[in-house]
């Protein structure tokens, strides 16, 4: 558990954010480019060489972050890689965050990238570095809540289309999505199965994607943007292997809960549901953003579905989640998704989202949760305005 | 009881998969017709011989073995030894000799007749026999209508034994008939008639009166008798020569199980003695490279031995893939996929600190708080004391499923493959099933667990463990 949190010390002056999809035609590198320099124009930074003290830079499918990084960007100054499951992306924005807390730079910039579609297999890679681990693939992982949930709580496949149509409904709303296409429920529930009960429409698409975020010392940030964001807390909280866990219930992932309650008790939230305006929930498949709705305690145990039927997640409902349609149709590059989502965030504290801004978000937090491995680690930041 | 060294117990496994006769080459399915018993995808000739063996030792010590002969033609490695993966996969203790037989029809009888005679030189006391084959016939070949999959295993000793070897004979005989060159796929053979008229039928019938004259007996003297044979007109062909009636031949299973290879005639051995009494003699006559015949008698003990997972009660639980499409695929005989790229295969390393995991399938218990784990950790899951546990094995217990899902995108013949995690005495383990519908898979489930090929890389097999529900009837402890 976080001591004091690093509340309202750092922020966030520019966001970026490259064009999501199947990306053939670009390196690592190109995305990172268009990424990072989008930030820097968005803090108003027209010599990056001398303005940025570091860089830390988030990637699962490479071990060649820092020279891709650095290489690109022509920042020859330390670089820092960090690899956390699909928690990457929070990670290296967390590590960014807590170096400028702790007075060792001015400001940083955090790249979160991905390329799985230069490995030529379109789906999950399925690994291959030992005997037990091959048997399964992410959608293999995730749906072992599936059976345990529906039988205590009598929630179906139906529930979870909910989540995907709205999500593919966000999609279409961002501009640097992967997918644009309204989907229908019928679509969800006659798509090919891919584990069940998770079909096509409930698996995040995998692509290719780069996002980065410029970082300051608070008092410093002005000088940058006169709207900056400000970070209130950020954690990232390891959990056993479910797989092998003797007490897990299948009901929920507990590295969620236990990030929510540091994340929480860091920004003195107590009432999350209130107090938090939008959410950039880990939706890699359906059940994982029903699931989180509830570990994040955005509704009880057990009643998600009953809030997905009045549209509580939508955009104009309660507390939207996903606005800009998530890890399901923006995208997964993995160690992109969770600075993807705190760009989408900072454009909504910010009020520039456009056609998906949330009314009335500037004055509450915003969230964003990312969640992998079996799943074993969980990363959540919350931003606010001052 | 110490006496003549003879077969103490048995075992066998037919891998579920049946390939009705009539879907070969792209037929309709016709119901109730013949069929042969094909290895999946996941199964070969070590797996069946390890599902085999743990038949053939339920309930017994397997402390005390200390041999394990395997016998096969089909066998993944040309250097390698399949009997210590065996040997490892069952647990066995490690100071035990192990030794594979291979090159001909003959190893199986000839992995028998050693261990006997290893037992009755007093080199060796408990020598664990296992006949397995899975040998591809090229599609649209005889082979592949009459072949099948298989295996047995025996328990040679001298103590209790259910039958005893009397006496053998053997030819050996130089005929060029069935074979396999290195590197080739499918078993050749010259042409049919030549190979039945000049190699088979009167090596068998030399072997098989050979034995009898040393024992100064006839056919009629037999309760049952087993023999191989590559399709059942050549079968009937050697009866015929060596005056046997129909009610004392061993039915060789052509239409339902077909015709195992190195495991065809042990396999009718071990038929043989579900329903043999103390007193019955029982002649094996097998072929290879010539021809070996052995004798057993019957003895008093079979009426001890607890009913076996043997030949019947393996026959008697079947899936039937109605495709041969699926069968093309899961024997890698679809030219269209499933080509192994050039990878370099799991780290030798990892797979050697894995071993007692992954092949042998334990765990670790905590000496304190007891909590049972897996795999093998440094820290205890549940009380974190450290290096404080001792061995747990999983493989033989039964365990629990605790959820599943039905992974459609993992790659197999026919999707999707039924995922769970699975409780063993409190450890959780993340498995696959096998045998099982996802209709039928459900929280609660009871499973025990089958030795499987878990996926292929670097042109080697990787082996785990996958669960299996508990058989419904016929439970054997
Ligand atoms: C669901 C999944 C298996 C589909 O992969 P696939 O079967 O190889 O699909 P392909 O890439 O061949 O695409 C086939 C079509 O489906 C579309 N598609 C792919 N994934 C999609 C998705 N998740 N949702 C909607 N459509 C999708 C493609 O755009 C393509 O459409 P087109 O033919 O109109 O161009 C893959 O997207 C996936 O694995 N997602 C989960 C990612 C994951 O595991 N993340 C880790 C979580 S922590």
């Amino acid at each position: 558990m976080s001591r004091d949190g690093i509340k309202d010390k750092v922020a966030i002056v520019g966001v970026g954010c490259c064009q999501f999809g199947e990306n053939w035609d670009q390196s690592p590198s190109d995305m990172i480019v268009d990424a990072a320099y989008e930030a820097y124009a968005d803090a108003g930074i027209d010599k990056p060489q001398e303005r940025i003290d570091a860089v830390f830079t988030g990637a699962l499918y490479t071990q060649k972050g820092p020279h891709e990084c650095s290489d690109a960007l022509k920042l020859w100054k330390p670089v820092t890689m960090v690899s956390n499951y699909c928690a990457t992306g929070t990670d290296a924005f967390r590590c960014g965050v807590m170096s400028i807390a702790a007075g060792m730079y001015d400001t940083v910039l955090v790249v979160g990238y991905d390329k799985p579609k230069d490995r030529g297999v379109s789906g999950p890679s399925v690994m291959m570095n030992g005997v037990r681990d091959l048997p399964q693939t992410p959608a293999g992982w995730f749906s072992l809540c599936a059976a345990t949930y529906f039988a205590k709580y009598g929630a179906g496949r139906e529930d979870l289309a909910k989540i995907a149509v709205k999500n593919h409904h966000n999609g279409t709303l961002a501009p640097k999505s992967f997918l644009k296409r309204e989907i229908t429920i019928d679509d969800v529930l006659n798509a090919r199965m891919i584990s069940w009960p998770f079909g096509l429409y409930d698996c995040a698409a995998q692509t290719d994607g780069a996002a980065a975020v410029i970082l300051t010392r608070a008092d410093l940030a002005r000088g940058y943007r006169d709207d900056p964001v400000l970070v209130k807390g950020v954690t990232v909280q390891a959990g056993p292997n479910p797989q092998k866990d003797p007490t897990n219930d299948f009901l929920s992932w507990k590295p969620t809960g236990w990030a929510a309650e540091d994340v929480y008790r860091q920004v003195g939230i107590t009432d999350p549901r209130a107090e938090i305006g939008v959410a950039q929930v880990h939706d890699c498949f359906s059940l994982t953003e029903l699931l989180s709705y509830e570990d994040l305690g955005f509704c009880e145990k057990g009643a998600a579905k009953e809030h997905i039927a009045a549209g509580d997640f939508e955009i104009g409902g309660a507390l939207p989640v996903n606005t800009d349609g998530g890890l399901k149709t923006f995208g997964h590059p993995t160690g992109a998704t969770g600075v993807r989502m705190i760009y989408e965030n900072t454009l909504q504290l910010q009020g520039r989202a456009e056609k998906r801004q949330v009314a009335g978000v500037e004055s509450k937090l915003a969230l964003s949760h990312n969640i992998g491995g079996h799943p074993t680690a969980c990363g959540i930041a919350i931003l606010g305005r001052d | 009881m110490t006496g003549v060294a003879g077969i103490q117990s048995y075992g066998a496994y037919v891998p579920r998969t049946r390939l009705p006769l009539s879907v070969i080459g792209g037929g309709r399915l016709k119901e109730g017709g013949p069929e042969k018993a094909v290895a999946w995808n996941d199964e070969d000739s070590v797996t069946m011989a390890v599902t085999a063996a743990v038949n053939c030792l339920r309930g017994l010590d397997r402390g005390a073995v200390d041999g394990v002969m395997f016998a096969s033609t089909t066998y993944a490695f040309r250097e390698k030894q399949a009997a210590a993966l065996i040997a490892k996969a069952l647990d066995l203790p490690r100071g035990i000799r192990t030794a594979d037989f291979s090159g001909s029809l003959r190893a199986g009888t000839a992995a028998i007749r050693s261990a006997i005679d290893a037992v009755a030189a007093g080199s060796a006391r408990n020598v664990l026999v296992i006949a397995s084959d899975s040998r591809m016939g090229a599609p649209g070949s005889g082979l592949e209508r009459n072949g099948g999959d298989g295996a047995v295993a025996f328990l040679v000793g001298d103590t209790d034994a259910v039958a005893s070897l009397s006496d053998a004979y053997a030819v050996s005989d130089e005929i060029v008939d069935l074979w396999r060159g290195d590197g080739d796929r499918f078993v050749h053979s010259w042409e049919d008639r030549f190979v039945i008229q000049e190699g088979f039928t009167p090596n068998m019938i030399e072997a098989a009166t050979g034995v009898m004259g040393k024992l100064g007996l006839t056919a009629s003297d037999y309760a049952s008798i087993c023999l191989y044979a590559p399709d059942a007109r050549s079968h009937a062909g050697v009866a015929r020569g060596i005056s046997a009636k129909s009610d004392q031949l061993q039915d060789a299973l052509f239409g339902r199980l077909g015709n195992t290879g190195v495991a065809f005639a042990p396999m009718q051995l071990a038929a043989a003695l579900e329903s043999a009494k103390a007193g019955d003699r029982i002649l094996v006559a097998n072929y290879g490279d010539g021809a070996e015949a052995l004798s057993f008698e019957v003895n008093d003990s079979i009426e001890k031995l607890a009913d076996r997972r043997g030949v019947s009660w393996n026959l008697a639980r079947r899936r039937v893939v109605s495709s041969y499409d699926k069968y093309l695929k899961a024997r890698s005989l679809d030219s269209r996929e499933w080509q192994a790229g050039g990878d370099p295969g799991l780290s030798a390393t990892v797979h050697f600190r894995e071993r007692d995991e992954d092949i042998s399938f334990c765990g670790q218990k905590c000496l304190q708080c007891s909590a049972v784990q897996f795999p093998n950790q440094r820290v205890c899951e549940t009380c974190f004391a450290k290096d404080d546990f001792e061995k747990a094995r999983l493989s033989d217990r039964v365990g629990k499923v605790v959820t599943y899902t039905f992974d459609f995108f993992f790659p197999t013949p026919d999707p999707p493959t039924v995922v769970t995690v699975t409780e063993i005495d409190g450890a959780r383990v993340h498995l696959q099933l096998v045998n099982v519908a996802p209709a039928d898979t459900r929280i609660g489930l009871p499973v025990e667990f089958e030795f499987r090929r878990i996926h292929e890389a670097g042109g080697r097999p990787n082996y785990y463990w996958k669960g299996t529900p508990l058989p419904d009837t016929d439970e054997v402890d």
